[in-house]
């Protein structure tokens, strides 16, 4: 092998799809290259085979999916002919690996040490104290404060994104000359992700690793990578320098998606002052587990939160895991009574009503959820799903119907759908229909709780407009739950910032853009990958 | 973690408790005098007039549930008027056979059903794995009297090789205590086995499905080392949770194991006291063994945190 | 606003969810090989009369213990006489174990049946309860898990002692020990279904509870219990054939497995054909029983794992 060789040439791979698939192959003749000290990202929409390309190079496909054809050179050495024993001497010593899933790619009842110290026990003839040395070594490269704390740590006593860090050490202990990062900053909240993103490209920079990174985010390869390769359903449709191709997208579909990137500046923010349509004074939620000897534990997911949203209005919740933004939207919807504070809407206070007091509210604030997949019952058509709130409230089924036909239009989707299940529509379509059934309530409150995270980008921007369509149409107000700053820039015309259980600023959302007052929103705001390169600003 | 255990041996009383009230409760569901019923068929006016005062039985039945529990707690289990003895005598000279019976057939069962689990699991979809699930699905299905008649037949009638029936204490020799309880205790550990595989077979494979299983193919690691150091121990606490839930399997078929093999033990005592209307005995056993499978399980719950760091105390 | 045309495309009229599954069941070998097995077991049961049965209760001293393939003859009135082969035998009191072994089926899967309706219905209501009226939940579990720290059969033999031996009282001291069983998974199916966001939704949607239950929860329990209850049933076929086996079952004039086992313990070594025959059958019943019960959890719902 030559030294100015690519670290990994990825030559014509096709990869076959078991039977009955809408498509014969995950991927289909994919060509491209990874030199030493560079960073490839691999960039699409979910099924665009990005994984299933990753997957291939470190042998790991599930067994149903076949390479059929075509080469992946790591070093020259042709992986899809190795013997199984090659394959194992290759992974974790010339090409190892990073997961999306930090929770769970560490193994729960195996220490933190051993299981970096495994990888060196697999491949090196290493006496335990020198094991025990690069072990430690490692984990202090990876900026982790402590190592030998960490070393004898499990994984559920560390963090998320410390727990990325331990996939990483493990990953570069042995200095592979290739590193696979398979969405590995997905899973983390933004400021985590911010720091996984440097301290990966600081371990290339400095080892002179390439790595091939694989991202469906624009702002991410933004961020960090020097090339791009574009993919979508199973092809290559663009490549190339990633200045280039963030700045001038050949093909439409790269374009697209670039284009969909929402942009971190504000759009266009409206003054409203329409009558309130809900007021949220002093929400807290406390939870106690009482226990039988010793102190009860008490959590607070949320304290003294005032929000109030009028009509036409947008207001947006953002912040991290943790923070308690979904509990807040969660009492608002009155789906779990809060401990503390009033809910007028605007004049009656809900936070306490009983069931029975409350059911006549119910239709004034409905939620569009997050999970397409999991928010309309998979046994019932979406017609039934729609048409069973304004049915409960009195409505004749014929007329329900009718309505139901008319959303269903202007959500965009055809009225005849109505007789279908939800598995016979995209993720996007069933969002939509959650949306229908949200309006056919004639709902005064729309809360939408992560309603676009589970999208991808193309699919969230259309969700977007359609729900400042509907806003416009129905004079909603509407309260929008994001961890996402991008989007909640989009769509907010205020927007609440909460950390751990509190809100630390609120405002209109382009002065809390310009001038954010608190130190928190701050780093939120800087976290947001690709800033700098202003994506999503096109 | 004192506190922990503390907590754990607090929560055992409710569910003792209830089973003292049903247990309780059973003699008072009979139709007729619970006194004459205490008595048996054979007994004295004078005999039941005794137990009446004895029992409490003109009181209002919280005091006499208070009575027999008061009783219960001093180790009175009553008196067996069909065997003629106190029923604590009766369990004690009766207890040996049924713990050997029991603790041989655990050995046997876990030592056969967790490889053969792993096993099938690490060969999914080959024909071993149909085969040990096949295995499976029949011990559900063949019962311990079938089996253990299958075995007299086969083992002592045909090849003579142990003896058809019988029990000979551990303290009479090792070799003729063994000879006697491997039949009984093979018998009774299909059904065990048969549990066991399934959970061990069905745990480990969904452990080699996760997330840190891929990590560990991706450093390199060969199979076994996956099976045994990933897998197993992460699978380890919902097949101890099988294993001591089994434990209820193992002590109801001990009831017709020993009747098959005719082994003196607290099983025939049971079949014994039903067909003679004895309640007291039929009683102390009932709260014996659930006392037992409830201290076992109380046991496990308290070693989880061997297997997973993640229960603490 | 405008949506692109994808979404308006006509997506083919695809079935249903469930139409496709009836398909799957059929072609799923260990519910075809149960199903086949259980359904012939169900028709000797039923036509036991016409399968060359005579009597299963007919005592007849003078054929006593005969061993299978023995010929009778028997003379009727007007001179002539036929003759009658005790394919399986006799028992000690001479009567037929072949006829016997052919009815017992009947008892048998009345029993597995009626004990898996029963304690599906009764553990239903109470697990739906349990998981939805927060106040009783604790009450209900903690009475089920004192039910659950008694061994099975020795609670069953505990119920059956109370009242005089009869089906009826064999029915119930099996239903007993299985209720614990159905109430927890129905009360956990309740718990992770009711924080499902399309519950929720309904919740939103002003759906009041007891439709709630019926619409939305309800449904999810159909699919583990249809394979708790196959398991249940054959669960049952077993502890009666103990019972009766240990003479604290079933009247013993009545034929049942168990009872003919029963009757053949003591001559075992010199006429193993009384357990034989019947053990068989009983086997394969439950045998079958059991894989259809696997056949099912495997298609209905691949993630239950074990039971």
């Amino acid at each position: 092998m030559s030294p100015e060789g690519p670290v990994l040439a990825v030559d014509g791979l096709s990869v076959r799809l078991p039977g009955g698939g809408d498509r014969a192959h995950a991927v289909e003749g994919v060509s491209f290259a990874v030199g030493p000290g560079e960073i490839v990202c691999v960039v699409g929409e979910s099924g665009s085979g990005k994984s299933v390309t990753a997957f291939s190079v470190m042998g790991l496909l599930p067994p149903a999916l076949k390479p059929v054809a075509g080469a992946i050179r790591l070093e020259g050495e042709n992986v899809l002919a190795a013997s199984p024993k090659r394959l194992r001497d290759l992974r974790g010593t010339r090409m190892a690996m990073v997961f999306q899933e930090p929770m769970t790619a560490l193994n729960p009842v195996l220490k933190i040490g051993d299981q970096i110290d495994e990888v060196l026990r697999i491949h090196t003839d290493l006496g335990p104290a020198d094991r025990r040395a690069k072990v430690l070594a490692i984990l202090g490269a990876m900026r982790l404060p402590d190592p030998e704390r960490i070393a004898g740590s499990y994984p559920h006593q560390i963090s998320g994104g410390q727990r990325q860090r331990i996939m990483i050490a493990a990953a570069m202990v042995l200095d592979p000359a290739l590193l696979i990062a398979d969405e590995p900053t997905t899973a983390l909240d933004v400021t985590t992700q911010a720091q996984i993103l440097r301290l990966i490209k600081e371990m290339q920079t400095r080892r002179g690793t390439g790595v091939l990174f694989i991202t469906h985010d624009f702002g991410v390869v933004a961020e960090i990578a020097d090339r791009v390769v574009v993919m979508q359903k199973g092809h290559i449709v663009e490549e190339g320098r990633a200045a280039d191709v963030l700045r001038r997208p050949q093909h439409s579909y790269t374009r697209m998606l670039i284009g969909a990137v929402p942009s971190l500046k504000p759009a266009v923010t409206r003054e409203i002052k329409a009558p309130v349509a809900l007021d949220a004074v002093g929400i807290g939620k406390t939870y106690r587990s009482a226990s039988l000897f010793g102190r009860a534990k008490i959590v607070r997911a949320a304290e003294s939160v005032d929000i109030r949203i009028r009509r036409g209005e947008t207001v947006g919740i953002v912040g991290e895991s943790g923070s308690g933004k979904t509990t807040v939207a969660r009492c608002i919807a009155r789906l779990m009574p809060p401990s503390e504070g009033a809910i007028l809407v605007p004049d009656i206070d809900i936070a306490k009503l009983t069931e029975r007091r409350l059911r006549p509210y119910r239709r004034k604030i409905q939620v569009v959820f997050q999970d397409p997949y999991r928010s309309l019952n998979p046994r019932r058509t979406v017609g039934a799903s729609i048409i069973e709130g304004p049915m409960n409230f009195g409505t004749n089924h014929a007329d329900a119907t009718a309505r139901a036909r008319d959303l269903m239009g202007l959500v965009g989707l055809q009225p005849d759908a109505l007789a279908r299940y939800p598995h016979q529509f995209s993720g996007g379509q069933r969002q939509r229909v959650a949306i229908a059934r949200a309006l056919a309530m004639e709902p005064e409150i729309l809360i939408a709780d992560e309603a676009v995270s589970a999208l991808d980008v193309s699919v969230q921007r259309q969700v977007l407009a359609l729900l400042r369509d509907v806003q416009e149409r129905f004079d909603l107000a509407i309260l929008f739950i994001t961890h996402d700053l991008r989007v909640a820039a989009q769509i907010c015309d205020r927007i609440v910032v909460m950390e751990k259980g509190v809100v630390v600023e609120q405002g209109v959302t382009a002065q809390v853009y310009a001038a954010p007052a608190h130190p928190y929103t701050r780093a939120l705001i800087e976290a947001a990958p690709g800033r700098d390169f202003g994506v999503g600003e096109a | 973690m004192a506190a922990y255990i503390l907590r754990r041996l607090l929560a055992t009383i409710p569910v003792l408790l209830i089973v003292a009230v049903l247990v309780f409760l059973m003699l008072r569901l009979t139709p007729g005098d619970p006194a004459a019923v205490i008595a048996g068929d054979n007994a004295s006016t004078e005999q039941i007039d005794l137990i009446r005062s004895r029992l409490g039985l003109d009181q209002p039945i919280l005091v006499q549930f208070g009575i027999w529990a008061g009783h219960l707690l001093g180790g009175n289990f009553g008196e067996s008027f069909f065997f003629k003895k106190t029923v604590a005598e009766l369990i004690l000279g009766r207890i040996e056979p049924t713990l050997s019976l029991a603790f041989v057939t655990m050995v046997i069962a876990v030592s056969v059903a967790v490889p053969l689990g792993v096993l099938a699991a690490y060969k999914q979809g080959t024909w071993i794995d149909r085969m040990v699930m096949g295995f499976s699905v029949f011990g559900f299905s063949v019962p311990i009297f079938v089996v253990g008649y299958a075995l007299i037949y086969v083992f002592a009638i045909t090849l003579g090789w142990v003896p058809v029936q019988g029990y000979q204490s551990i303290s009479a020799g090792f070799g003729g205590f063994l000879q006697r309880l491997i039949l009984p205790a093979v018998s009774l550990s299909v059904i065990y086995i048969a549990l066991i595989a399934r959970m061990t077979r069905a745990s480990v494979t969904e452990v080699l499905g996760e997330d840190y299983v891929r990590t560990a193919r991706a450093k390199g690691q060969v199979e076994r080392i996956i099976l045994f150091r990933h897998a197993l121990k992460n699978a380890a606490v919902p097949i101890v949770t099988v294993i001591g839930l089994g434990i209820a399997l193992l002590l109801g078929g001990v009831v017709v194991t020993e009747s098959v093999f005719a082994i003196p033990g607290l099983g025939r005592l049971t079949v014994d006291a039903v067909l003679a209307r004895d309640y007291p005995t039929i009683q102390a056993v009932i709260l014996l063994f659930s006392v037992i499978y409830v201290a076992i399980n109380l046991g496990i719950d308290l070693a989880y945190s061997l297997f997973d760091p993640r229960i603490r105390y | 606003m405008s949506a692109e045309p994808a979404l308006l495309a006509p997506v083919s009229a695809l079935a249903a969810p469930d139409r496709g599954r009836l398909a799957k069941l059929a072609r799923n070998p260990s519910i075809l090989v149960g199903g086949t097995v259980l359904l012939a077991m169900l028709l000797i049961g039923i036509f036991a009369p016409f399968l060359g049965t005579i009597d299963p209760a007919a005592i007849n001293p003078s054929t006593r213990n005969k061993v299978p393939g023995f010929e009778r003859t028997i003379r009727a009135d007007d001179g002539t006489s036929t003759t009658f082969k005790h394919r399986m035998g006799t028992d000690s009191l001479g009567r037929d174990v072949y006829s016997r072994t052919l009815y017992g089926a009947r008892v048998s899967l009345l029993i597995g049946v009626s004990v898996a309706a029963v304690s599906i219905a009764v553990g239903l209501l109470l697990g739906m309860i349990a998981g939805y009226v927060r106040p009783l939940d604790g009450i209900i579990m903690r009475f089920m898990d004192g039910l659950m720290a008694i061994p099975a059969i020795l609670l069953a033999i505990a119920v059956v002692s109370l009242f005089r031996a009869g089906l009826g009282a064999v029915i119930v001291a099996i239903i007993v020990p299985e209720i614990p069983r159905v109430v927890r998974v129905v009360r956990s199916i309740v718990l992770s279904v009711r924080e499902e966001p399309y519950v929720e939704a309904a919740i939103m949607a002003g759906t009041r509870v007891p439709t709630l239950m019926v619409r939305h929860i309800l449904p999810n329990t159909v699919a583990p219990l249809i394979v708790q209850g196959t398991f249940i049933c054959a669960s049952a076929i077993l502890v009666e054939a103990i019972l009766s086996f240990l003479g604290i079952g079933i009247p013993p004039e009545v034929p049942t497995w168990g009872n003919i086992m029963a009757e053949g313990r003591n001559l075992f070594r010199i006429y193993p054909h009384n357990i034989l025959y019947p053990g068989i059958f009983l086997c394969v019943a439950v045998l079958a029983v059991n894989m259809l019960g696997d056949g099912l959890r495997d298609t209905l719902d691949p993630k239950m794992g074990a039971r």
